[in-house]
């Protein structure tokens, strides 16, 4: 156990494996129990950068190839330009279209349109 | 001087994500950041920002703190058998007043478990967030404004 790099790498690509697998199987629970679509946004936007980020992450150091680490680094920093964006929209469409948050909630501030009559 | 620098950038991304650097390659990814740069041109030469590097480097440093604290704390909320949700959407006030610095701060915001940038007002002046445990606004507020907000205004001075 003295520092074999093959050793170290393994362990730390099977550590990232777990960690990734983990977050991920947290945030598909998350999806299942919380009561609203705002509170479910916040399970499944994450699950898309930590969970895919850390699997990537081990992809990337398992190839032990700059290049497709680097794809990996890509694929991550496109999830984290794109996970906000649908998380934010699907919440303001929400919002909009005048889902009520869940009776859990303790405060809304945002201001609710207003009501327009609905095209049957 | 910066546009040969972004479109070096650029060529390196091309080179990372087609997966190769040979030669070829590394020439191709150049021309069609050159091109691509070319259709956004007048934006580009719009958006001189200064940009103070070691500050940037603390705000993603910030960004990943954030991310993998509250990443746990959301996952122990997620396991526990009786979840003490106290969600909610309490009204931020912005003090930053560009639209690419409030759109940062806005995906920042939502990036971070636990918190989930709703709306920006017509006005720009209120950002909308939605917290999982929003029993005390006032304190979310102050983290943000003290957190990610001060960091993104000593990163991009005006």
């Amino acid at each position: 156990m003295t520092g074999d790099p093959d050793m170290l790498t393994a362990v730390a690509v099977s550590a990232l494996l777990v960690i990734g697998s983990l977050f991920s199987v947290l945030a598909a629970l998350g999806l299942l129990r919380f009561p609203d679509l705002y509170t479910r946004m916040h399970a499944a936007s994450k699950a898309g950068t930590i969970g895919s980020g850390l699997l990537l992450l081990a992809a990337g150091i398992h190839a032990m190839d700059i290049a497709i680490l680097l794809r990996a680094l890509a694929g991550f920093a496109f999830f984290v330009l794109t996970a906000p964006l649908s998380a934010h929209l699907l919440a303001k469409a929400a919002h909009q279209a005048g889902y009520r948050l869940t009776n859990l909630s303790v405060t809304d501030q945002l201001p609710q349109p207003a009501p327009k009559s609905r095209p049957h | 001087m910066t546009f040969l620098a972004v479109n070096l950038l650029l060529m390196l991304t091309w080179a990372a994500v087609s997966g190769s650097f040979t030669v070829h390659n590394l020439l191709l990814g150049f021309a069609v950041g050159a091109l691509s740069l070319w259709l956004v041109r007048e934006q580009f030469a719009a958006a001189r920002l200064r940009v103070r590097p070691l500050k940037l480097l603390l705000l993603v440093a910030l960004f990943f703190k954030e991310l993998s604290l509250s990443a746990i704390k959301v996952a122990i909320l997620v396991v526990r058998p009786n979840m003490r949700l106290r969600p909610g959407i309490f009204a931020f006030p912005l003090s930053l007043t560009r639209d690419f610095e409030i759109t940062l701060l806005a995906n920042l915001i939502t990036l971070t478990p636990g918190t989930l940038s709703v709306d920006v007002s017509d006005d720009r002046k209120t950002l909308y967030v939605h917290a999982l445990d929003c029993h005390d606004p006032a304190a979310e507020r102050r983290a943000i404004s003290g957190g990610f907000e001060r960091r993104i205004r000593e990163a991009f001075p005006l």
